[in-house]
């Protein structure tokens, strides 16, 4: 026993397993085809982890990715989507723990708050995708013998620079991208990108089709400029855009193939929100036909 | 062919006067600058009047005036106000109709059939609906207080010269906007009638501003700092430059730009009513129509049947003196529209496509082209994806519903679509795949007030008309 007991003394304390954060590319998690990295650190500047930064190859392959995904998701039922988006936020709530405790410079408390909003704004989300169309369609009464009805359509491959409000600001800009049909390439938050590795292990695990969210960490003002002017990229959110140099670069950047834009604005996410952020990325079908016997 | 005696609609209803300056603060102003342009009648290249080209500086003027107006009066005069406003320029539109369709009949080239039938009841109806939305702005789905944005800076094309007017006026004034609003340079007429409309039915100084001018006077319009919202309708390479220019000022944009529509036909289609889609698609207004379905897709089934009854069809039209009102096709709008479409219809025969137009006497004077048909076309052609703007028709065929889908997606353009099918599952399968913002089934170039039209991808953003039209100019 006393033998024991010395062995256990001498044994080193247990080394933790580390994770290696990479990019979430096509529901793969690949490292940067460029090899490259960058430390991320606490706010307390102590060292965290390396991660990816992603290239601009890094980028388009996201891109292709994101447009092999789109008629898939957008052809799925809303239904089916709204109970994929669901899937999320339980797959969220399993691992509230692990996300707040990521929350690197937030007080314990407060880090739950954040992680359980992230998952009721998931869950807020997660019921407009068979409501939407109800809410912004239109039986138009046209003057004269047509059927003339108006639906709102997801525009395509969006890419969403995302602010950096690690967590909750994150799932605040991906769900409404994708709840109504879109796919999307984010770029996380540049000083803070773990969480959203973590979220894309949420993601891959929650039904979603790979492809429809595809996580690049790196460099914003590298990646945005890439992003606005990638022509097979329908629209791109600029929430995240601090600078507004850059902000007006991607912007007329985004003009070559008329991208849908929605502009860089100070945002409170613990408000609910309001549809806008559906709404900028959601076209308009109308469909005619004539009446007659 | 029946012989038809000339029926011209009498020119007297018009009276052009030989010079206009701008319309500025509810004024007829002159411009500060001191060169014209002359506006032409494209079917006799006479000289119809000549307008002021804006300076910079007459800008400015009109943008003073309509922010004026917007922070004194507009701005804060209750809906049901702004509506009787609205209501009472409808119906002097109506009551002045005849003249307003000859007016832009002779400054267009367009047939008086089409202005008289479809382009000024469009523009009635057009201020009639939004005129309603005017005190209803709560109900639309955009809060409880939607805002208007204030001075909206607006540049229209020449193909509907004073419908896309409508298109642009009428949400505008009705969300509480003040307007500026710079017509085509080849097409001013109308809207200078419509300034005189705006004196008619005394509506306050500065809350409409029309000033005439050219592609500069465009761009100071769309540049100057005191806009808050820019709205044009014009080509996809024009909106791209708008689009840069607007960047980063917070300005809010709303592009309606080029496209290339397919009109797909199935061989289970009702050939006549099929036929008479794609002439009304492709022929109609000459072919100056942004959704003009300029890709014809037939089901290589029934191909030759098809395009026999489609030629049958084209031969009966008569091309010819816009103001009669036997015509079907009429001038060309200006000698710089007809030489690109010259260009690329030379470009479709030099690539390899086959040509074929009915016999088809051209008038002497003016500007003309053929309804003309090109079969053996493929994607790559030119003629297959750039906007001819005229009327002239690409053929193509496919064998299955994915491939048509597949065609009429390959274009960077989204902003009509056309399907012929007698079977109603397919029509819905169809109109899911395509990514066009109007797709017109068993029909084509249909337009409504209540009905939003816009486009997906390089055809533009943002709708006009319906309820989907208010919030181009509400702070939403």
């Amino acid at each position: 026993m006393s033998r024991a007991s010395r062995g256990d003394a001498e044994r080193p304390a247990r080394l933790s397993v580390r994770k290696t954060y990479k990019l979430f590319i096509g529901g793969a998690f690949p490292r940067s085809e460029s090899g490259r990295a960058y430390a991320v650190s606490s706010t307390k500047g102590d060292f965290l982890a390396n991660a990816s930064r992603a290239s601009r190859k890094d980028a388009r392959d996201a891109v292709a990715a994101a447009r092999k995904a789109f008629p898939g998701w957008s052809g799925a039922t809303p239904y089916n989507r709204g109970q994929i988006l669901y899937r999320v936020a339980e797959m969220l709530e399993g691992r509230r723990a692990q996300f707040a405790a990521e929350l690197d410079g937030v007080p314990s408390k407060k880090a739950g708050e954040l992680v359980d909003a992230a998952v009721d704004r998931l869950v807020w989300y997660a019921g407009w995708s068979d409501k939407i169309g109800a809410v912004r369609g239109a039986a138009n009464p046209v003057a004269g013998p047509y059927f003339n009805l108006s639906s709102p359509e997801p525009t395509g491959v969006v890419a969403v620079i995302a602010p950096d409000e690690p967590l909750l600001g994150l799932v605040s800009v991906i769900a409404p991208a994708i709840v109504t049909g879109n796919t999307c390439v984010v770029v996380a938050s540049e000083r803070a990108p773990l969480p959203s590795i973590t979220l894309a292990e949420v993601l891959a695990t929650s039904d979603l089709p790979g492809g429809v969210v595809n996580i690049l960490t790196g460099f914003t003002g590298e990646l945005a400029p890439w992003l606005a002017s990638h022509m097979d990229v329908n629209a791109i959110d600029l929430t995240g855009v601090t600078d507004p140099d850059l902000a007006r670069r991607c912007e007329g950047d985004a003009a070559e193939n008329l991208k849908r834009v929605l502009r860089p604005k100070p945002s409170d996410w613990s408000e609910e929100p309001d549809l806008t952020r559906m709404t900028a990325f959601l076209e308009t079908k109308t469909v005619w036909h004539p009446i007659g016997v | 062919m029946f012989e038809y005696a000339p029926a011209p609609e009498s020119r007297d209803v018009v009276d052009i006067k030989p010079s206009y300056d701008l319309f500025i603060n509810g004024e007829w102003v002159e411009s500060l600058g001191y060169e014209r342009i002359k506006t032409v009648d494209p079917a006799s290249e006479e000289i119809l009047s000549e307008v002021a080209h804006a300076t910079e500086a007459d800008v400015d003027r009109a943008v003073q005036a309509a922010r004026k107006a917007y922070d004194e009066v507009w701005g804060v005069l209750p809906g049901r106000e702004r509506a009787k406003y609205l209501f009472r320029i409808a119906r002097i539109i109506q009551e002045r109709a005849r003249e307003l369709a000859v007016l832009e009949t002779l400054d267009n080239g367009k047939p008086i059939r089409e202005s008289r039938d479809v382009d000024i009841p469009l523009v009635a109806a057009h201020f009639f609906y939004y005129a309603g939305w005017a005190d209803k702005l709560k109900y639309a789905g955009f809060g409880e207080r939607p805002r208007p944005l204030g001075v909206a800076a607006q540049v229209i094309p020449w193909n509907f010269p004073l419908l896309m007017l409508a298109w642009k006026i009428a949400p505008a004034l009705a969300c509480g906007n003040t307007v500026v609003l710079k017509p085509a340079e080849t097409t001013p007429l109308t809207a200078l009638a419509f300034a005189e409309i705006c004196r008619q039915a005394d509506l306050p100084p500065g809350v409409v501003n029309i000033v005439t001018g050219a592609g500069d006077t465009g761009s100071a319009l769309v540049r100057h700092p005191d806009v808050d919202k820019v709205a044009f309708t014009g080509s996809t390479e024009v909106g791209r430059l708008i689009a840069r220019q607007v960047a980063g000022t917070g300005k809010r944009l709303t592009l309606e730009l080029g496209g290339k529509a397919a009109n797909i036909v199935f061989d289970d289609a009702a050939v006549d009513q099929a036929v008479e889609g794609i002439v009304n698609g492709i022929f109609f207004n000459q072919g100056h129509v942004c959704c003009a379905g300029s890709r014809l897709l037939v089901q290589e089934s029934a191909a030759t049947a098809v395009l026999d009854a489609l030629k049958r069809r084209m031969a009966t039209l008569r091309l010819g003196d816009p103001l009669d009102k036997n015509t079907d096709i009429g001038a060309i709008n200006s000698a710089a529209q007809l030489a690109k479409i010259r260009e690329l219809s030379d470009a479709g025969e030099a690539e390899g496509a086959e040509r074929w137009a009915p016999a088809c006497p051209l008038p002497e004077r003016g500007y003309w082209f053929p309804p003309t048909v090109f079969t053996g076309v493929a994607q790559s052609h030119r003629i297959a994806r750039e906007e001819i703007f005229g009327p002239v028709l690409s053929v193509l065929t496919f064998r299955t519903p994915a491939e048509a889908v597949e065609k009429a997606n390959n274009t960077p353009y989204g902003l009509s679509a056309g399907i012929w099918t007698e079977k109603g599952s397919r029509i819905l399968w169809m109109a899911d795949r395509l990514r066009a913002g109007v797709v017109w089934a068993n029909t084509f170039n249909r337009f409504d007030p209540a009905s939003p039209f816009g486009g997906y991808k390089e055809s533009g953003y943002g709708r006009e008309g319906g309820v989907h039209g208010l919030e181009a100019y509400l702070d939403v």
